[in-house]
């Protein structure tokens, strides 16, 4: 039941109306997130009695931060994917976001508008994008591939190679502080989940962008600006890219040219596994976070347990492959 | 029943009593079909009365329900293409199954190309597939090159290419055509039917489907009528006794009255004034609707109605054309002004362009009305899930509640929505492109109470059907469009089956 109740505001396309226990599986099954919620309780279940360390709060909260830059990055990300895009992009904008506040920081600028200078840096780039893909119709994964080419080089550049310090203290207390008792990405997360699902289940632009992402066509014919609001879910992605970003720079402490590299395969996975479909138009922001949490606590497992970091990498590429094959089965009756 | 002056020639093909159904609705009930080599029998029908699938349960691509086919008076179980090949039966479809960026060499020789060499290495014999499909072009009286790119073809020289490529394969004796001229312009058409003519010559059976009367006549021996899965009708071609109206007659056969409602007798100043709209192949055209009038638009299927609707909707662009609602001109750029200035949609692909399939009802029928239904862009979950009740109550959607998918609901409850969610707010002009089309009798009904309701409210409806009777019953004035243009504009008194028909097939009369 709790992960019904967890999962069950989250998909506006999900029927909530089962009648007997059999459906009741079944629609466990059709929500998006189900192989998520299921794997994360499966996977915590067995490192609870293979690791006594696991079920700890410190060994908890860890997971929790470590995850917590990932997930955020991958709420942005499912919104893309929403519309059946992709962002490849993600990785060198968490780089960019970083590098810029540090830069920015560590010339005396306020916290304020560093942080802001940060974010500014990665719409561009969002921007720059969504206008590429919506306005002539290209490829989203071709031109966002360009872009992590060309942002990651600009990564570099700006650094020159050198890693960046004398962040101010109260940029590194968002990464590296804690709040009753969390750390502060954690909460962070939390906060823009919760943003974020009331955006996605509440507002008109949230109702648009499932609606582009089932059918475009009906969408446009029913005066939705479609190539508009595609265009802004890259703005989004580069958005929550650029605050995973500058959490990661604070956490660390240092910001350097080579920071998130290779992450937007994992942002991308966590938004699969935790449900949304690349056929578009499916998903939550809720089974994002949950398809962070299950990368996450896997990694965790392994590490505690002493698994080699090749078989590491081995398992967490299955994950992602079933993870796929979920998706697939769940949505094959709907094509 | 075969026609009594054809008993003394030899059958080739005999189907009898097929049947076939999806879930739960006949589509084909109890057909029997005889097929004489060096004939050509006509299917005509409207839309749905089963031509098609008929074709496909000869050509394997559906397995009959029931009925048995008999092939040289053996009977054989046709239960795959495969075997329907093997017993020398082909079928070209209506959508096309070319390969547009081969060439029309590779295309005729797709999954049976010649080999070269050791057969196992599997390399293609260019020289000997390029001979081959050059013999199978002149065959047919073809002069195209074998090495061209079949995508760069115009759809008549596809539709050779099709035929050439069917021929090609060993011993064909039935070819199976659907639809082969409802997409090619007048001359091209005759062109292929001399070439229908003369395979037919060289002792093919050839079934050709269409719904141009007049092609039937000058391409067919036989006709055969079917109407809702069943063959109503069966005539020699060449009997001077059969008519055109006879067969129009057997077509629709219906009682035309009971399913529709009485005409509205308000009708008001005019709401949509169109003049000079061309883009596309859509050419010049004008047309006024009043308020409270349903304007019926008629033709065949490929005349430009739904093109038209298109362009005044601002989905495609247009090249010239004024649009006028309720005297002021309207500039329209996109569907999203097109809506502003009170015009809704109801588009032909219903599961393509109506709706979101994967959303549920509440979802979908709030979709165009979001921006008035919200605060600062923002939802009320519950007045939205109130209104989406009220409007599956008052449009008599059978669902189990709001939030049950789009596609779980049948065509008519699909289409009911569609209506649903375009008129939850005030609209002046409803287009509504073929309302009906894959909807039950039953649900049709509901849904022409619905669209009467809405003209009688004082809002202006475009309707575009294929369907005679539908277009008859409902519209209060029909323009009739072929070519792109609109060809005539006939009052209720004046639209009869006849005069529509002659309307919207003037081209054909001047074969």
């Amino acid at each position: 039941m709790t992960t019904q109740k967890i999962a069950a505001p989250k998909g506006p396309a999900f029927d909530r109306t089962p009648r007997s226990v059999r459906s009741l599986a079944s629609s466990l099954f059709a929500l998006p997130s189900s192989g998520a919620v299921v794997s994360v309780l499966i996977v915590s279940t067995f490192l609870t009695f293979a690791s006594p360390q696991f079920l700890t709060v410190d060994n908890l909260t860890l997971v929790a931060r470590s995850f917590s830059f990932i997930a955020i990055a991958a709420m942005g990300q499912f919104v893309v994917i929403l519309t059946r895009g992709i962002d490849i992009s993600a990785g060198s904008v968490i780089g960019l976001a970083g590098i810029v506040t540090a830069m920015l920081s560590s010339a005396g600028v306020p916290v304020l508008l560093a942080l802001l200078g940060g974010l500014v840096s990665a719409m561009l780039v969002g921007l720059l994008n969504g206008w590429l893909i919506a306005a002539f119709g290209l490829v989203s994964f071709m031109v966002t591939l360009g872009m992590l080419n060309v942002v990651r080089g600009l990564d570099v550049a700006l650094t020159r190679g050198f890693p960046i310090t004398g962040i101010d203290e109260s940029i590194k207390e968002l990464g590296q502080g804690f709040t009753l008792g969390l750390p502060n990405p954690v909460w962070i997360m939390v906060i823009l989940a919760a943003i974020m699902w009331w955006v996605m289940t509440r507002t008109v632009y949230g109702r648009q962008l499932y609606a582009i992402g089932g059918n475009d066509e009906a969408a446009r014919l029913s005066g939705v600006r479609v190539r508009m609001i595609t265009a802004s879910a890259y703005v989004l992605s580069a958005l929550f890219a650029g605050i995973a970003g500058i959490l990661l720079t604070a956490r660390l402490g240092v910001a350097e040219a080579n920071i998130g590299f290779g992450y937007e395969l994992d942002i991308i996975a966590a938004a699969v596994i935790g449900g949304t479909s690349f056929f578009g138009g499916i998903g939550s922001v809720v089974g994002v976070i949950w398809g962070a949490a299950l990368l996450g606590i896997v990694r965790n497992g392994m590490a505690l347990l002493g698994v080699d970091s090749y078989w590491q990498q081995i398992v967490i590429g299955a994950v992602i492959i079933i993870a796929v094959i979920i998706d697939r089965l769940r949505t094959r009756n709907a094509h | 029943m075969p026609p009594t002056d054809e008993v003394a020639r030899p059958e080739l093909v005999r189907a009898s009593g097929m049947s076939i159904s999806f879930g739960g609705v006949p589509v084909v009930d109890d057909v029997d079909l005889v097929l004489h080599p060096g004939e050509v029998v006509a299917l005509l029908g409207e839309n749905g009365a089963g031509k098609s699938s008929l074709m496909k349960m000869l050509a394997g691509v559906y397995v009959a329900d029931q009925g048995t086919i008999v092939v040289d008076d053996k009977e054989v179980a046709v239960d795959s293409v495969r075997r329907a090949r093997e017993c020398g039966i082909t079928m070209i479809h209506q959508e096309l199954n070319l390969v547009d960026n081969l060439s029309i060499a590779e295309n005729i020789a797709l999954g049976r190309e010649p080999r070269r060499g050791a057969k196992a290495l599997g390399v293609v014999d260019r020289r000997e597939s390029l001979r081959q499909a050059a013999v199978a072009l002149r065959e047919i009286g073809s002069h195209l090159d074998p090495k061209y790119q079949v995508g760069k073809l115009s759809l008549a020289q596809q539709q050779i290419v099709e035929i050439a490529k069917a021929l090609a394969q060993d011993n064909v004796r039935v070819l199976l055509m659907d639809e082969p001229t409802s997409s090619l312009p007048e001359e091209q058409a005759s062109d292929l039917v001399d070439l229908i003519l003369r395979l037919r010559d060289t002792g093919l059976a050839i079934v050709v489907t269409t719904h141009r009367i007049p092609e039937a006549f000058s391409v067919a021996d036989r006709i055969v009528v079917m109407r809702d899965g069943s063959k109503v009708a069966e005539y020699d071609a060449h009997d001077s006794s059969v008519t055109r109206d006879s067969i129009v007659n057997a077509m629709i056969g219906r009682e035309l009255t009971a399913l529709f409602p009485d005409k509205r007798t308000k009708i008001g100043p005019p709401v949509l004034e169109v003049t000079g709209m061309s883009g596309g192949f859509v050419e010049d055209v004008d047309l006024t609707v009043r308020e409270g009038e349903i304007f019926g638009l008629g033709g065949l299927v490929g005349a430009g109605r739904t093109e038209f609707a298109r362009l005044l909707f601002g989905c495609d662009k247009r090249t010239s054309g004024r649009v006028v609602i309720d005297g002021a001109e309207k500039r329209i750029r996109g569907p999203r002004d097109a809506v502003k200035a009170g015009m809704g949609f109801i588009p032909e692909d219903r599961k393509r362009e109506g709706l979101v399939l994967g959303l549920d009802i509440e979802e979908n029928y709030s979709l165009p009305n979001l921006p008035e239904w919200s605060r600062f862009g923002v939802l009320s979950l519950r007045s939205l899930s109130r209104r989406a009740q009220s409007a599956i109550a008052s449009y008599r959607v059978r669902s189990r509640s709001s939030r049950q998918l789009v596609r779980t609901l049948s065509g008519g409850n699909q289409q009911k929505v569609v209506l649903a969610k375009w008129m939850a707010t005030p609209k002046r002009l409803l287009i509504l492109d073929e309302p009906t089309r894959g909807v039950d009798v039953g649900a049709r009904q509901e849904i022409y109470r619905a669209i009467d309701e809405i003209a009688a409210s004082g809002v202006g409806v475009l309707l575009i059907s294929s369907d005679m009777e539908e277009l008859i019953g409902l519209s209060d004035r029909i323009g009739v469009m072929a070519d792109g243009r609109l060809q005539g504009v006939l009052n209720h008194e004046q639209a009869t089956q006849a005069r529509i028909f002659e309307l919207a097939s003037k081209l054909e009369e001047v074969l």
